[in-house]
């Protein structure tokens, strides 16, 4: 597959690069994402307890920022923080924005009101 | 002290001349000569091969990171891993300057058990997500902040329990 024109958004990161998820501070979970795919794909089986822990601690949208360099991704995540979400209400809401995202990415949905 | 096939046996002078070490690596030879009855220059040699021979490894100051104000804190990490891959997780991990011991466990899995100093938590979490996690073989980690120390010592020759 050639990746040379893929926006760098729907790459697959080395392993160094990839998102590990933990709950709290240095427990790992034994789940990491390597692109945007897998995170999605991450987010639904993880425990709930990890994406609280990311969220709130802004490493979710520096993940984004700084690897994915999706800036405009990053905002929306970071956005997230606002609502207070917990639970299975963040886990949904996470992955709606991310697979919205992803959509835009590949050409399924029309261009994002940002751009 | 005998030596055969290049292996240092020990004997009970050697064992008396240790234990005086580990209490005050500081004193001299003389000091303790005179204490086990014996030429300075015995000890000075029965010492001299016990270095080379790598059963004295190091002199070394303990210090009280605490009174010295210096700020950190530790953590002992249980990392779970492929029994494939442990061994190399454990060499990766001895190669890091923030790991202080690095031991490998088998209980029900094959575990390795890491003690690990940083300035603060976040950079204790930093270093485990970016430099252990992403080791290969790394299945998942445990990590306890340590609070409060009631003893550490170094494993000692002396008899007494």
């Amino acid at each position: 597959m050639n990746t040379e024109n893929m926006p760098k958004s729907l790459k697959t990161f080395p392993r160094e690069k990839a998102f590990y998820f933990f709950t709290s501070i240095g427990n790992y979970t034994g789940i990491s994402a390597a692109s945007l795919n897998e995170f999605v794909e991450r987010i639904s089986e993880v425990n709930v307890k990890s994406l609280e822990f990311h969220l709130y601690r802004g490493d979710f949208e520096k993940w984004m920022a700084e690897v994915v360099r999706d800036d405009e991704l990053s905002n929306e995540v970071k956005r997230l923080q606002k609502f207070n979400l917990m639970g299975d209400a963040l886990r949904n809401q996470l992955s709606a924005v991310v697979s919205k995202r992803l959509k835009r990415l590949t050409g399924q949905l029309g261009p994002s009101r940002f751009q | 002290m005998k030596i055969k096939n290049d292996t240092l046996t020990l004997d009970a002078t050697d064992l008396e001349i240790l234990r005086a070490l580990q209490k005050d690596a500081r004193q001299t030879y003389a000091s303790i000569g005179k204490r086990l009855g014996m030429a300075h220059s015995t000890v000075y040699d029965r010492i001299r091969r016990m270095e080379q021979h790598g059963i004295i490894k190091q002199y070394t100051t303990v210090v009280d990171g605490e009174k010295a104000g210096v700020k950190s804190i530790t953590a002992l990490m249980t990392i779970y891993t492929d029994p494939k891959e442990s061994e190399r997780v454990a060499e990766e991990l001895s190669k890091a300057p923030k790991v202080l011991e690095v031991y490998t466990s088998l209980s029900e899995e094959l575990l390795i058990i890491a003690k690990v100093a940083a300035e603060n938590q976040e950079g204790l979490h930093a270093f485990i997500a970016n430099y252990v996690a992403p080791l290969p073989g790394v299945l998942r980690i445990r990590t306890s902040i340590i609070t409060k120390k009631f003893k550490e010592t170094q494993f000692s020759i002396a008899n007494d329990s």
